[in-house]
């Protein structure tokens, strides 16, 4: 049952790549960003942003299940997660945590030679993509790369999850600008699965400060490779 | 009613009761009875499809042919004999005072929601779903690894995590790749990510797009199949884990992953045709036998030894099936049956030595033979099994590696051949050790359950002399689909 799709007017193109642009500059910020509150506003609004570009690929090509694939993002990326987030960072009193040991102008020219990269990777694709824009592949593949050299840099727990979230946030932008959204069945299942993942998570943060004291990944370091 | 709804159920049902049930005495048992259920019910699917011929189930959703009935069957085979086993060691763990109650009633449940997760993963017929259940057995073992919440095993539970949780990514972007490929062909449709119809229609899908999701797809699920250079995770998750984690984990978990890779090389090679699929595979293959062969000599942990071993044996069989062909794939799948078995019947072993001596440290460990003659030769053999002695079924599969890597790929042999005699130099001496001398070990208060330890190297055995002809048409069928 193949259905027929409308073709988006200029407008919204524009508005789509707007989107995407204002996806990456929120990845270069979370990369740049030192403390974890300030990080997590970022992150929501890398999920609004999501969740704009979703809604306006959902009215222009007429497609209702799109419609539920961003209120998904909504519910889950802009308000349940960022609130998860909020709650456990204040009862772990971790609130005003700022990372000290990152190499900031390093770091973001790393992120620059990621972009070029994904431009590079995403361009045989773009070329053959009758979908809205051709930009939006090479910017969801640079997000998620952003996100992926985040997670490397970072050595607290909780940035290190933020920047995992992060990294779901730049594939489904890649599913929704480059196919219009995969079927219903799988983003519910993709959704589930972040949700369990981000219980799991918090579960651990308690875990790991009541053995460690401390939310600081480089205390683990006990076992040893002989 | 089908077959392969009792498979998936029973697990699942098993998994909600055991939420409930399962700090209770009994729980064990309701666990080796929902594992038996399931084997039964793989063992009549398996005879259906052997009797039929492949199957949609529910619509397209669900979908047997020989190539994943065959894996159905081990994975519900493997997961009922590790119940079996967990009940003692599960039993003297909770004496030692190493869990309590409620952790008994996690792993149980989470047991039995990892053998679902497998089985849905590997009969779903969409790429999206098969991501969605290898995501979610990530989920469940990462509860299985952190279970003594001990730092160590807090610690590769984490590193687990989030080592599997961005390889993983990198492969729902392969899978968004491939939809987008699909879209070209299909249009705008939701059968557009069903395996099945892929598969028909494989070679109209765009080249480039399909070779960069391959890139995406090995790495991705190759990161979960230990796959050197991202294979860091498998011997911290070995070791901390309990030890019928440290079965399944080898023994099921590693083949699911690597299923989802053959499944997309197919599709590849039909869009591609060239060897690129394939060369991706050797090239990550041949790099996975050999770096850990030589980790192994410096291990000191008992199961970090078997957990780099799991690694090389990933390698070959990830070698074999990248040289393709009939005879390679044959022995790639039915070096995949043996390791599998042979891998958790070390496990099983080694799971009660540690016990017995009451560390994992293998200089600590000794004399098992003198105080526990079935451990210490189940140990033993096992080892000598793992390492490709003949006559036992990894001897086979190996001996057909080679055999066609010598025709082929003639360069590839000496590489194979040195990793594989390293890694038989370091293991035979730690195992011989252990086995060996003066006992330091104590004997286990509770009886071990050591018919799964023989049942399975009785198993590795017979398909090392003798393969049954329904069974060697079974790997045939296999292994003419993966081409």
């Amino acid at each position: 049952m193949t259905l027929a799709l409308n073709i988006p007017d200029a407008f919204s193109i524009q508005v789509i790549n707007l989107c995407a642009a204002v996806m990456l500059l929120l990845g270069f910020a979370m990369l740049a960003q030192r403390r974890i509150l300030s990080l997590i506003n970022l992150f929501m609004m890398q999920g609004m942003a999501l969740f704009a570009s979703t809604l306006i690929v959902a009215y222009t090509t007429n497609q209702s299940h799109l419609y539920w694939s961003a209120a998904l993002t909504l519910t889950l990326k802009v308000i349940a997660l960022p609130w998860i987030l909020h709650r456990l960072i204040r009862k772990l009193s971790v609130k005003w945590d700022v990372e000290t040991i990152i190499n900031i102008p390093t770091t973001m020219l790393f992120g620059i030679a990621l972009v070029v990269v994904a431009f590079n990777v995403a361009q045989p694709i773009s070329q053959l993509s009758g979908a809205i824009t051709r930009a939006t592949i090479g910017i969801a593949l640079a997000c998620t790369l952003l996100s992926f050299l985040m997670m490397i840099t970072r050595s607290k727990a909780v940035p290190q999850v933020i920047a995992f979230l992060s990294m779901e946030n730049g594939l489904f932008f890649a599913a929704t600008s480059a196919t219009y959204g995969m079927p219903m069945v799988v983003e519910l299942g993709i959704a589930l699965d972040v949700m369990v993942g981000m219980v799991i998570f918090g579960v651990f943060f308690f875990q790991i400060r009541q053995q460690f004291d401390s939310l600081d990944i480089r205390q683990m370091e006990r076992i040893k490779e002989e | 009613m089908n077959e392969l709804l009792f498979v998936l159920a029973i697990p699942l049902a098993a998994s909600i009761l055991l939420a409930f049930t399962g700090h209770r005495p009994y729980a064990a048992n309701i666990n080796i009875a929902g594992s038996l259920a399931t084997l039964l019910a793989a063992v009549l699917l398996t005879i259906r499809i052997v009797r039929d011929g492949p199957m949609n189930v529910l619509g397209e959703n669900f979908f047997v042919d020989p190539l994943n009935v065959f894996l159905i069957a081990l994975t519900a085979l493997v997961g009922f004999t590790t119940s079996v086993f967990s009940r003692p060691y599960m039993r003297v763990e909770h004496d030692h005072g190493k869990l309590s109650v409620g952790r008994l009633r996690l792993y149980h449940s989470m047991f039995q929601m990892f053998m679902c997760t497998m089985l849905v993963a590997l009969s779903t017929n969409n790429i999206g779903i098969l991501w969605v259940a290898m995501e979610a057995a990530t989920l469940t073992t990462v509860l299985l690894v952190a279970l003594y919440r001990t730092p160590e095993s807090l610690e590769a539970a984490w590193k687990y995590f989030i080592l599997c949780g961005v390889g993983i990514a990198q492969a729902l972007f392969g899978t968004i790749l491939i939809y987008f490929a699909a879209e070209q062909v299909f249009g705008h449709d939701p059968g557009a990510m069903l395996w099945t119809r892929l598969f028909e229609r494989r070679s109209e899908l765009e080249p480039t797009v399909l070779s960069l999701a391959f890139v995406f797809m090995i790495v991705g699920y190759g990161t979960k199949t230990g796959l050197v250079p991202l294979h860091n995770w498998l011997p911290d998750a070995h070791a901390e884990g309990p030890t019928p984690v440290s079965a399944v984990l080898s023994g099921l978990l590693l083949n699911v992953a690597l299923y989802a890779i053959l499944r997309c090389k197919v599709l590849v090679d039909g869009a591609l045709e060239t060897q690129f699929a394939g060369q991706l595979m050797m090239g990550f293959g041949l790099l996975t036998v050999v770096v850990p062969a030589f980790y192994l000599s410096r291990q000191k942990d008992v199961k970090r030894l078997f957990g780099y071993s799991s690694i090389e044996h990933m390698g070959l069989i990830t070698f074999a099936f990248g040289m393709g062909g009939g005879i390679a794939t044959f022995a790639g799948l039915l070096h995949m049956t043996v390791h599998s078995l042979t891998k958790s019947a070390i496990f099983f072993a080694v799971g009660h030595a540690a016990q017995m001596a009451g560390t994992q440290v293998i200089e600590d460990i000794k004399g098992l033979i003198r105080r526990s003659p079935t451990i210490g030769w189940g140990l033993m053999l096992g080892s000598l099994a793992i390492l490709g002695m003949p006559p036992f079924g990894v001897f086979t599969s190996e001996f057909l590696i080679l055999t066609t890597a010598i025709k082929y790929h003639p360069w590839a042999t000496p590489i194979l051949l040195v990793a594989l005699g390293v890694a038989f130099a370091s293991m035979f001496a730690k195992v011989q050790g252990m086995a060996f001398g003066e006992p330091t070990v104590k004997p286990l208060e509770h009886n071990p359950a050591l018919l799964p330890v023989f049942l399975h190297l009785g198993l590795v055995l017979m398909l090392g002399l003798w393969i049954p002809p329904y069974l060697n048409k079974w790997f045939l069928l296999a292994a003419q689909m993966v081409g």
